[in-house]
């Protein structure tokens, strides 16, 4: 019980520490710059979050997120057909990375981590120096401010709902988790895994490419290394969310208050506090070592 | 004509091989409508192996299959689905992760559109009241924090659920395993309220008196091959014993008193959730069985014994180095990637040190002493493990065991689904073994293999529940003690 | 020919022969130009990816689950330490080498205490740690003394007959290394606990120990590895390693070592390492962008591990 509650209590400690640091950040004005760049991390959360539901991992996703970023900030608005087409082919080639991955019962890390090379030469290709620029469409979606409720935590309520509901509400987001729990018993029911598989990867896919777009539609301009952090900061989200790396146990919910506590931790909460921003990095090794640490210590306590 | 219409499923010459393993050796068997057939047959008879079979779950490598009169070419765990051929696998197959409701989702692909969770609910509960009346699960409890008793009782149930696809044979694979007396006798009865109103079953157990009362008809397997079926009726427990292989190559052990009076104490332990003082004891060249029913408790001590050796652990004594012989090859004992003869050396690495390095000849030799000794029918030691049969697999862990310093020898069920060949040569060498002063603790499913044993512990509940000397032992007592309600 | 079937079962063979393919493609581009200074050239820097990617080897060969993500931190860190602890003086070389090792060791054995003491997976433990080590490079790396002492320097870059010392000390390291692997205790645990660590653990084998050896030993290989990269490229910062976390466990799996673990051989590291370093001069001298470089590198992981195929238990 007190497990299921750990992401939001972890939440409400940061937030708690910054009110204290801070009072004036507690504001409208103060979480629309605090959560600035949530939106696309709680995004990339979610899409790691897929492919951890069937028991992988991808460490490609952050430079695919800097991948669709270049892509957003050029053809998406140059030429928005052919961008929509990459796009949607980049869904694809998760997807297929997927069926690879079950066929030849291949261990996802390699093959993720080959691919992270792929997305990141990619990237460079499309936009060898930093610049381009956002389409005006998405960089007024993302600049949309909201009465009363600013527009990171809105934005992050509605991915919530709509991936919680998708996943743990739907009659098939119930084989896809499943798949994750007990593969052998899915097939012995007459599911395929191969479509699990490919679903969940798509999945990640199509996250990923929110991500991109919306990180896009925040700083205006791409760079083909806009991403990287993402690779490490979408799987610590998972984790802070109560997601297992394996068995399937994963919240959609949980994944994105995770990423809200990264997001809040890693700059505001330092800025706050006077710590160099040197030790950004390690703010975010700590809290994940000691939200581990703390979970190891309630499921020692509950059994 | 008109008899093979009336069968459910019917499968002539089935064959089924697992490398040098032959599972199953040309197996006729049918099962008609509204019939219970009871399945018997020990460890590794090929039980398991037909039933997969028969749920498409494996595809045979000889022989044919036809349900209802039609031969089957591409069967598949699909197909047996929608011709209503459902099974409860012996490995519980419930999604840990998912709740109860969800978990009957999975089986039934027409539960989908809005309003899937109610139904899904309302359809496993009906089914849990029907069966299992007072079963306190709820349809939102997440299958892995319930109870293993539980979890067998929703899968159970699960497997009688009606949606679109029909129902007409339901394999229930060890159903009472995990559950008490009292569900299990709801669930022996709904089976025949099942089977009254034109359903078939298949039901496999090694609880005998089940299976007389409640099958139609009984077959019995002996390595991969049916070897008896008939009328229920026509069978008793001794009869059914006889033809399982239970009797044949028993051979009592020659009861001298071998008794070697109270030598050094090797092992002293107690299980922990013994309450009162009862422990296990076992000196120097004795033969220990442990006994009871399977998972009651006997792989858990011995488990314990073999952690304490390494690291001192509160009620459990052992005066000297400490070696397993794993039931379970597969998943305790095998390194797939090596020779016969590493996986006969990685216990007695440090002896086959020359100098920092290990001397491939030493290791050699260690591998052809025992190849001769124990008689593992192989070419070359040097080939992989796997070119092996299995008896000869479990010969090369006895090696490995008996090969290294260890003066205690626990052996977890190690004869599961060895032939009797191999099994007599074993247990030969166990009692030469013990006579130079070596301890064993064996632990078996087999009750004629507690013939070797000077004192057999039997278990229930994770607790020791008596000790019987050699000389009053009996197949009787041990299931007296195995089901009474002492502890 | 019975010797030729032989060695072509060797899974290393395919390393080394992709590395004269793509060595033979570049003379042929460069009409035999340069032929032997590639060599070199191939040597030295290939001698940075066996080193740590030997300690990436002993790890995945633990099984399912294992790899070090915070070779990159650990190198960076490490080469600070050294640099540091050298100060620019020759006389201080070897203790800044057994620094950097210390530094390193201690990494890898506070990342096996995170996965024992959280038990968690140790890829999401090397990750928090590497989070950690990074930020304390940053803060420690600024302000350094970074150079290294002339005498080291040299050292790193010191050839004898066309080839480079630290290639030749890393051969004997190597066979050492594959000593251990093959016919010490320690190689066989490792082994055996990356074939089934429940069969290892009822074998007898100690697997916390052989598995806290194992992360420290791959640690320590990461932080000596740090102290030669400063060496030889004159100075440490805060990236220097950061290519090593792909290239370590890409040599791992171009040299035919089983990413199921329990599975591993050591030649076909220095293979993999010369293939990699071989590839990127060739596309260097093909004058393809950064970019096609890039995808290139990870296409052709994707490819040989595709290729290598998930080796499903034998049953």
């Amino acid at each position: 019980m007190l497990r299921g509650l750990l992401p939001a209590l972890s939440l409400a400690l940061v937030l708690i520490a910054i009110a204290w640091l801070n009072p004036r950040a507690i504001s409208y004005f103060g979480f629309n710059l605090m959560l600035n760049l949530a939106i696309p991390i709680a995004l990339a959360t979610i899409a790691q979050m897929f492919v951890i539901a069937g028991n992988e991992l991808d460490l490609s996703i952050g430079t695919f997120v800097g991948f669709v970023g270049c892509v957003t900030a050029t053809w998406l608005r140059d030429a928005p057909l052919g961008g929509i087409l990459v796009l949607l082919g980049a869904i694809g080639v998760y997807a297929l990375l997927g069926a690879l991955i079950h066929l030849r019962n291949l261990p996802s890390i390699v093959v993720t981590l080959g691919m992270s090379f792929v997305w990141q030469g990619l990237a460079v290709l499309v936009l060898p120096k930093p610049g381009g620029k956002a389409p005006d469409w998405l960089l007024a979606i993302m600049s949309f401010k909201p009465p009363y409720v600013p527009f990171p935590i809105l934005a992050a309520l509605v991915i919530a709902i709509v991936v919680h509901f998708g996943l743990m509400r739907t009659s098939y987001g119930v084989i896809l988790r499943g798949s994750g729990g007990n593969a052998a018993a899915l097939r012995r029911a007459g599911w395929s895994l191969l479509k699990t598989k490919i679903a969940l990867f798509a999945l990640t896919g199509l996250f990923g490419v929110l991500s991109g777009m919306a990180l896009i539609g925040i700083t205006t301009s791409a760079d083909a290394n806009i991403g990287n952090g993402y690779t490490l900061l979408s799987i610590a989200g998972v984790i802070l969310g109560g997601g297992e790396f394996v068995g399937g146990r994963v919240s959609p919910i949980g994944a994105v208050l995770g990423a809200l506590t990264l997001a809040l931790a890693a700059s505001p909460l330092l800025t706050f506090m006077h710590i160099p921003p040197d030790w950004q990095v390690a703010a975010n090794g700590a809290i994940l070592i000691i939200v581990l640490a703390a979970r190891v210590l309630i499921s020692r306590r509950e059994r | 004509m008109l008899q093979a219409i009336a069968d459910i499923v019917r499968l002539n010459g089935a064959e089924k091989h697992f490398g040098a393993v032959r599972a199953l050796n040309g197996v006729d068997f049918h099962v008609g409508a509204g019939e219970c057939v009871g399945l018997v047959g020990h460890n590794g008879a090929g039980k398991s192996t037909l039933m997969h079979m028969v749920a498409g779950t494996l595809r045979p490598d000889g022989g044919q299959i036809a349900v209802r009169g039609n031969a089957e070419t591409s069967y598949s765990v699909a197909r047996a689905l929608e011709l209503g051929i459902r099974c409860v696998f012996q490995e519980l197959s419930l999604c840990p992760n998912l709740s109860v409701a969800e978990n009957t989702r999975i089986n039934h692909p027409s539960l989908t559109g809005l309003g899937w969770r109610r139904r899904a609910a309302d359809l496993i509960r009906a089914k849990l009241d029907e069966i299992f009346p007072d079963h306190g699960i709820s349809a939102d409890d997440i299958a892995g924090d319930l109870s293993i008793g539980r979890r067998q009782m929703v899968e159970v149930a699960r497997a009688f659920t009606l949606t679109r696809e029909p129902l007409h044979l339901v394999i229930l694979d060890e159903p009472t395993s995990s559950l008490d007396a009292h569900t299990a006798g709801q669930l022996l009865s709904f089976v025949r309220r099942f089977v009254g109103q034109g359903g078939s079953c298949i039901l496999i157990s090694h609880v005998l008196g089940e299976v007389l009362q409640n099958a139609d008809r009984i077959v019995v397997m002996r390595d991969g091959k049916v070897v008896a079926a008939d009328a229920a009726s026509a069978f008793d427990r001794d009869r059914l014993v006889a033809a399982m292989g239970g009797a044949e190559g028993h051979r009592k052990a020659p009861v001298e008193a071998r008794k070697a009076e109270a030598g050094a104490l090797r092992v002293r332990a107690r299980p922990a959730r013994q309450e009162d003082g009862k422990e296990l004891v076992a000196r120097a060249g004795e033969i220990i069985g442990l006994a009871g029913l399977a998972g009651h408790g006997q792989t858990d001590l011995l488990l314990a014994i073999f952690s304490a050796a390494a690291r001192a652990r509160a009620g459990i004594e052992v005066t000297a180095p400490v070696a397993l012989v794993a039931g379970d090859r597969q998943s305790d004992g095998i390194f797939a990637q090596w020779s016969i003869a590493q996986n006969i050396g990685i216990r007695s690495l440090a002896r086959l040190r020359n100098g920092l390095l290990i001397s491939p000849r030493r290791e050699a030799e260690l591998a052809e002493f025992w190849k001769q000794k124990i008689g593992i029918r192989t070419p070359d030691m040097n080939n992989n493990i796997f070119s092996l049969s299995g008896g000869n697999q479990q010969k090369a862990l006895f090696a490995r065991a008996l090969g290294s310093d260890a003066e205690i020898v626990l052996m977890d069920d190690p004869m599961r689904g060895v032939d009797i060949g191999t099994k007599l040569e074993v247990y030969d060498l166990v009692r030469e073994e013990a006579a130079k002063g070596r301890t064993f603790l064996w632990y078996t499913t087999e009750t004629e293999e507690l013939d070797n044993c000077d004192h057999v512990y039997v278990f229930k509940n994770g607790r020791i529940v008596a000790n019987l000397r050699r000389d009053e032992l009996t197949e009787e007592k041990i299931i007296q003690s195995s089901f009474g309600d002492a502890a | 020919m019975a010797s030729l079937r032989m060695l072509l079962e060797k899974p290393w063979i395919w390393s080394f022969a992709g590395a004269l393919v793509v060595w033979l493609a570049t003379i042929a581009f460069t009409g035999g130009y340069g032929a032997g200074g590639m060599v070199t050239a191939a040597l030295s820097l290939a001698v940075f990816t066996v080193i740590v990617g030997v300690g990436q080897m002993f790890v995945i060969t633990l099984g399912p689950g294992n790899v070090d993500l915070s070779l990159p931190a650990n190198i960076g860190l490490a080469s600070a330490v050294a640099m540091k602890v050298m100060g620019g003086s020759d006389s201080m070389i070897v203790v800044g080498l057994l620094a950097a090792l210390a530094c390193g060791a201690a990494i890898g054995a506070i990342n096996y205490l995170l996965i024992w003491a959280l038990r968690i997976p140790p890829i999401i433990a090397t990750l928090s740690a590497s989070f950690i080590i990074q930020s304390v490079d940053i803060s420690y790396g600024r302000g350094l003394q970074i150079k290294p002492p002339p005498g080291f320097a040299d050292f790193t870059n010191l050839q004898v007959l066309g080839i480079p010392v630290l290639a030749m000390l890393t051969v004997v390291f190597t066979v050492g290394a594959a000593l251990a692997l093959q016919r010490m205790i320690y190689g066989r645990s490792v082994l055996a606990i990356g074939q089934n660590i429940r069969a290892a653990w009822l074998a007898g084998v100690n697997v916390g120990r052989v598995r806290f050896l194992t992360y420290t030993l791959c640690g320590a290989l990461g932080g000596i590895d740090g102290a030669l990269l400063a060496g030889y490229f004159r100075g440490a910062n805060v990236d220097i390693g950061n290519e090593y976390l792909l290239a370590s466990i890409a040599v791992v799996v171009i040299g035919g070592t089983s990413v199921a673990g329990g599975k591993a051989n050591v030649p076909g590291v220095w293979g993999a390492g010369l293939f990699l370093v071989l590839l990127l001069t060739m596309l260097n001298t093909f004058g393809v962008s950064a970019g096609v470089r890039l995808v290139l590198t990870g296409l052709i992981i994707v490819g040989v591990i595709t290729a290598a195929g998930g080796e499903k238990a034998v049953r």
